[in-house]
């Protein structure tokens, strides 16, 4: 175990100094630290935009805020920033680097130096966004609808050869995520010895290696139709449009589960963690996670159920997205039945946790909804549609996003923050989450339809509800914003493991880890969520 | 698998650090390499798809327009990758064996069959390019129309959609055959500073690897280009 | 920046808004009041198709059950979170790690009642693909922004909607199915009527065919809920239900723009402006469009890929003649070709009288 003298010691935040020490880092936890401030400060951006569109809503008429065309684009924006610069890197690039060689027990990644491009790839591709906003922006919506792409005068070639530049980083994380878990694990971690966070950023980087490829081709493709017409996605060119519904969520629907699962993977930590209590169903968790990755291939024409395509496809794909529905719900009753008989606190981490199962599970169920066929027909393209993924992405990988910072915040930079604080800015948050996109459920009941900068008054009621929700959303993530800044100098230093957790990263290194992660090569014998509180004696269970 | 970092003997001067033995090293690297590839061949099927669409929806054009295309030359093109193939799996035997001399000569042998290929592809890119055969919406119809009427075909539908797509695919085939030919020249430059030996030899496998990729492409794209039936 | 689709007072009741929306489209000048088809918020849109109704049963069917899951999850979480929270450090904590038997019934239950939504919806769209025989055809081609619609059995009628107003847009009768074959002209867009329950997308370069039945006599929104552009939130309009027995007079006087008694060449031409579609892409207060604006243009220089023309006298007429009928053989320098003809949708007369419209435009 780590004893006290490894505090003072020299750690990796310490261990060198200088821009260039961080910006040439082959460390995966500076690498790790460079992500999260990257996708924060987009997130930031993302939100933004988003309380912009949303202001402009606050009145059935529209343009008494912004314009048309800045509405199309401050969506368009919002949506493609919060994907593919925020939720996707979020978990995987920038907690998975910080913390999967941790729990592996290795000295690094297997490849740090790809590790390092793959950041600076990010980086670029982020340039090309930042080239975007000043070249006129982006109006086709984050799903670059062809023909309509091919079409506007916008900056649509920049921002697409920006994802394409993103996804080869989301590829080599990827690659080296499974490489690093098939050969750099300790001694004596064996397979089903690995925490959960392991094995979601596991099936998170087989997706991402499978599906992001064909994202890259699509993006190419999509460019090179709108630079040399090649005809075939532009109907006026003899192409197809649909052919390119089909091409971009083939790679989108999987890029859903690369969202999520990252997410499932801390709320298994938190819970099991802060109960104290052994997870429920380990092997039912981990290889829901494995046949969540494979379905998850076969299900992108839900997203096409009135595009055209044949009833028949239209039926298969419906069949399909039930069955990618219940190895969710596998992993939800098990988080749940982790509670039962546990000894729960109620920290920051863990009420990000337990809001986790509340808006998750909403936002689940929702899409069962959007599942069904006939019902579809009618909530396709409404802000139904806008409410769920909402539920899902904010609701389920942001909040387990925030919770998972505060949780491994202590391990990060070996302090920790305001209690108090964190407990006011959890309450705000799952009070304007909730005002914000519950009502958009109704709104999409009703005929509401999205990407609509002026609607019919009789919604206005929801739309203003939602709007002041969103307002109270940013106060939460400012204040947080705040205290964690804050912690950095004030905050109260604290030992290895204030969670008394059992993964490696908590037993076997000073907070914040040395340089090298371990003295030595730590070995495992402990099963990761055998904690001490456990009553061995099976006296707990009899009554 | 990394328990037995005391069982290895000194590790070789390639050696990171962050790994405990050679040999789990190596394994990295080599499965590494093949998720990589994995990858590739993804982002080729995305384009060969497309490429199945459109002869799907145009059967014609595309049986039309490939008439263009210059078989014996995209037939040179073909031997002279397979030959490089053999070369570079030459390369990575003798890497193996430790013999960097003959490995150099065999990766050099090997780079040249892929500027011949390079070569070749420019010569057919311009004589299309001459023509008025441009991709996409740039394709000239009244040269291009000349120019097959001059060698007695003639098209049917919208063939600017077929020379559209072989200039994305075989450009982008192109862009894997340059990006190989730097990795090449780099593993020959290793191997002329001697620096391969029977335990590390993975640059020279994992180049080789990649290069039998870019090859069986080619072995995909020639029939579909230039052979319809 | 042109005040967007509906603008009604907020508590407007439902009556009064059928009443003047049903006033016909033509005295637009003070736009007509959108059909308010919620009795309050929280309801479903009313039920106007014979689809809605089982589609709304399957909805409130996954309601009930999601809330019923939901419920049970959350409650069991809020019951464990207070029975079991941390009352001291070393509270003791349950050792099971797992269950075979509850894993697999939960596992199971859900696969269960998901097979029957899964049937249950797809039936329903099963039914709603196959269109009977005897339907009412109707052609409807989208735009930006407008919608175009024809009726090959009443061949000169024809409905737009419009980008300023909620204009009527499809007449159908009630209890007769109809037939909607649509295509775009430009870009996706996609046909809803949310009272219909029923939605598709409407493609350039193919057909998409839709169809329902009707069942309630009154008006219904229509919008477009495929994004294609600045104006895609104004790219809206009125479904009206008549009873059959009034339903092709109705049409008719619709749908056939006639100059009324008394009416000046002008003001004809000023209504075929507003409901012909022009309005999407030609402003008359000068702000430029689509297309160029026509303020000023009877009497304005336009420079063609041809020369130049300066509309006026007989040139000018035929100028705009030529316009109108082959848009896309004279381009104004500046715009794409981007106006569709209406070859056969507009008369001698009415293109006079557009053109008699146009000259009052200084
Ligand atoms: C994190 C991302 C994420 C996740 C995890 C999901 C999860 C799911 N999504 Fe979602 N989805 C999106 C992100 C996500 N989605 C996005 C971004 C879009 C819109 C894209 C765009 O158009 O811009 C979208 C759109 C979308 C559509 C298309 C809607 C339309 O455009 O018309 C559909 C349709 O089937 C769908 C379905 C589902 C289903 C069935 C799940 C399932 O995986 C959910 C499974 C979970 C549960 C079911 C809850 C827990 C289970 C239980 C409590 C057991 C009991 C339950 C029952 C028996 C019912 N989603
Ligand atoms: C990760 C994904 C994600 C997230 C988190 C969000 C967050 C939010 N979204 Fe998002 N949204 C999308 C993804 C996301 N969205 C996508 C994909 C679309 C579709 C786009 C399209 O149609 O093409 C969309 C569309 C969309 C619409 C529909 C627009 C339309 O169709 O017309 C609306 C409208 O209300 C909306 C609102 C919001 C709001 C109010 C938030 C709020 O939750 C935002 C709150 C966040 C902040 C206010 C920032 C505060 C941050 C800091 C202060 C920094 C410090 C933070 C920490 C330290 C943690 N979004
Ligand atoms: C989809 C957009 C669109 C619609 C709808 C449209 N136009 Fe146009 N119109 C254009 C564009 C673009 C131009 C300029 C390019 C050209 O000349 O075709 C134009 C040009 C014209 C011109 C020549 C203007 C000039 O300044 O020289 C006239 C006249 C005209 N339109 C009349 C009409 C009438 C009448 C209608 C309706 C019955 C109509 N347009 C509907 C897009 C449209
Ligand atoms: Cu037309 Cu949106
Ligand atoms: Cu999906």
């Amino acid at each position: 175990m780590a004893d006290a003298h490894e505090n003072n010691e020299s750690n990796y935040l310490t261990a060198t100094r200088g821009l260039k020490s961080w910006l040439f880092t082959v460390d995966h936890k500076r690498i790790g630290l460079m992500y999260l401030v990257g996708v924060l400060v987009f997130f930031l951006a993302g939100g933004l935009f988003a309380i912009t569109l949303r202001t402009e809503l606050l009145t059935p008429e529209g343009g008494d805020f912004i314009s048309a065309t800045t509405y199309n684009k401050m969506f368009t924006l919002h949506g493609a920033v919060m994907v593919f610069l925020v939720i996707i890197p979020s978990v995987p690039a920038a907690l998975g680097n910080f913390l999967l060689p941790l729990m592996l027990g290795a000295k690094d990644v297997a490849f740090p130096r790809l590790n390092l491009l793959s950041f600076w790839v990010y980086t670029l591709g982020s340039m090309f966004f930042l080239f975007t906003l000043a070249a006129g922006q982006l109006d086709t919506g984050w799903t670059f609808y062809t023909p309509y792409s091919n079409t506007t005068g916008t900056a649509v070639v920049s921002a697409t050869f920006g994802a394409f530049i993103l996804g080869f980083s989301s590829i080599l994380t990827g690659l080296n995520f499974i490489v690093t878990v098939h050969k750099m694990r300790a001694p004596g971690l064996t397979w089903n010895k690995l925490p959960l966070m392991v094995w979601a950023l596991y099936s998170t980087a087989v997706i991402q290696v499978l599906a992001t490829p064909v994202l890259a081709i699509t993006l190419l493709l999509l460019i090179v139709e709108r630079t040399l017409m090649i005809g075939i996605f532009d109907p006026a060119m003899g192409g197809d449009p649909v052919l390119y519904q089909h091409f971009f969520w083939f790679y989108s629907h999987p890029a859903v589960y690369i969202m999520i699962l990252p997410g499932f993977g801390i709320e298994s930590e938190l819970i099991a963690v802060h109960s104290r209590k052994h997870i429920f169903g380990y092997k039912a968790i981990a290889l829901s996670s494995v046949a969540i990755a494979i379905i998850s291939f076969v299900v992108w024409g839900h997203h096409m159920f009135v595009s055209g395509q044949s009833e028949l496809a239209g039926i298969v794909f419906s069949f399909l997205t039930f069955a990618v529905a219940v190895p969710t719900a596998i992993k939800t009753f098990s988080w749940v039945a982790t509670l039962y008989k546990g000894s729960i606190e109620f920290n920051t981490p863990m009420l990000y946790g337990l809001m986790f199962l509340f808006t998750f599970t909403i936002g689940g169920l929702t899409g069962i909804f959007l599942g069904a066929l006939s019902v579809d027909v009618h909530l396709h393209d409404t802000y139904f549609v806008v409410a769920h993924f909402h539920y899902v992405m904010m609701g389920g990988t942001i909040i387990a996003f925030v919770g998972g910072i505060h949780h491994w915040w202590p391990k990060m930079f070996g302090v920790m923050y305001s209690e108090k604080w964190g407990k006011i800015a959890a309450l705000f948050i799952f009070v304007g989450f909730n005002m914000t996109f519950f009502n958009q459920f109704v709104l999409g009941q009703q005929g509401m339809p999205r990407r609509y900068w002026s609607y019919v008054p009789q919604f206005q009621q929801q739309h203003v509800l939602s709007t002041i929700g969103s307002y109270l959303l940013l106060i939460g993530f400012t204040v947080i914003a705040i205290y964690l800044v804050h912690s950095l100098r004030n905050g109260k230093k604290v030992g290895p493991n204030p969670w008394g957790a059992q993964s490696l990263e908590w037993t076997h290194t000073a907070s914040p880890p040395i340089e090298h992660n371990f003295h030595g090569q730590p070995r495992v014998e402990n099963d990761p969520y055998n904690f001490p509180e456990i009553d061995r004696t099976g006296a707990t269970d009899a009554h | 698998m990394s328990d037995h970092a005391t069982a290895e003997k000194k590790p070789h001067r390639f050696f990171a650090h962050h790994f405990n033995t050679v040999g789990q090293q190596a394994g990295a690297a080599k499965m590494g390499m093949w998720i990589f590839l994995a990858t590739e061949v993804l982002m080729f099927s995305g384009l060969f798809l497309a490429y199945f669409v459109v002869r799907g929806l145009y059967p014609e054009m595309v049986l039309s327009s490939h008439e263009l295309l210059d078989k014996t030359m995209g037939g040179i093109n073909t031997v002279v990758l397979l030959t490089s193939s053999f070369t570079m799996a030459m390369a990575v035997r003798y890497a193996q064996l430790g013999d960097n001399k003959r490995c150099a000569q065999q990766l050099l042998v090997t780079t040249a069959c892929a500027f011949i290929f390079m070569g070749v592809k420019y010569v057919e890119y311009t004589g299309k390019f001459s023509h008025g055969v441009f991709p996409g919406g740039y394709f000239n119809y009244d040269e291009a129309i000349q120019y097959a009427h001059s060698h007695g075909h003639s098209f049917r539908g919208l063939p600017h959609v077929f020379f559209g797509l072989y200039f994305v695919m075989t450009g982008l085939h192109g862009v894997h055959v340059v990006v190989g030919i730097g990795v090449i020249l780099w593993v020959y430059l290793k191997a002329q500073k001697g620096h391969f030996s029977t335990d590390y030899y993975a640059p020279v496998e994992n180049v080789g690897l990649y290069w039998h990729i870019v090859d069986l492409v080619w072995i995909f794209l020639f029939p579909l280009l230039y052979l319809v039936k | 920046m042109i005040l967007s689709l509906f603008t009604a007072p907020e508590n407007a009741d439902a009556k009064q808004a059928v009443a003047d929306a049903a006033a016909p489209a033509a005295e637009a000048a003070s736009a007509p009041l959108p059909p308010l088809e919620t009795a309050h918020s929280w309801a479903m849109p009313t039920q106007a198709s014979t689809f809605a109704e089982s589609t709304d049963n399957l909805y409130w069917f996954i309601t009930a059950l999601d809330t019923a899951f939901f419920i049970l999850i959350i409650g069991a979480m809020g019951y464990f979170m207070w029975k079991y929270r941390r009352r001291s450090k070393e509270q003791k904590t349950s050792s099971i790690t797992h269950n075979g038997m509850v894993e697999f019934l939960w596992s199971a239950i859900p696969t269960v009642l998901l097979l029957v939504i899964f049937v249950w919806g797809e039936c329903d769209f099963v039914k709603q693909s196959v269109p009977p025989q005897d339907a009412l055809e109707v052609r409807v081609t989208g735009q930006k922004w407008y919608w175009t619609v024809e009726y090959p059995k009443y061949p000169g009628v024809t409905l737009n909607s419009s980008t300023d107003e909620p204009a009527l847009t499809l007449m159908v009768p009630k209890g007769k199915p109809v037939r909607l074959t649509m295509t775009s002209n430009d870009v996706i867009h996609s046909f809803y009527v949310p009272a219909f329950r029923l939605k598709r997308d409407v493609i350039p370069g193919r057909y998409t065919q839709i169809w329902f039945e009707a069942t309630k006599v009154g008006e219904f929104n229509l919008f477009c809920t495929e994004y294609c552009g600045d104006l895609h939130s104004q790219m809206g309009g009125v479904v009206k239900v008549l009873e059959p027995a009034d339903f092709e007079r109705a049409l008719k006087e619709a749908g056939t723009l006639e100059q009324e008694e008394g009416e000046s060449m002008a003001d004809y031409g000023a209504r075929i402006y507003k409901r012909r579609g022009c309005v999407a892409c030609h402003s008359i207060d000068g702000t430029d469009g689509t297309g160029p604006s026509w303020k000023g243009i009877w009497g304005r220089t336009e420079n063609l890929a041809s020369g130049t023309v300066t509309i006026e006298g007989e040139r000018g007429q035929q100028y705009i003649r030529e316009s109108i009928l082959e848009p896309n053989k004279e381009i104004v320098s500046g715009y794409a070709p981007q106006m569709p003809s209406y070859q056969g949708q507009l008369d001698d007369t009415q293109i006079s009288a557009l053109i008699e419209y146009m000259k009052t435009l200084k």
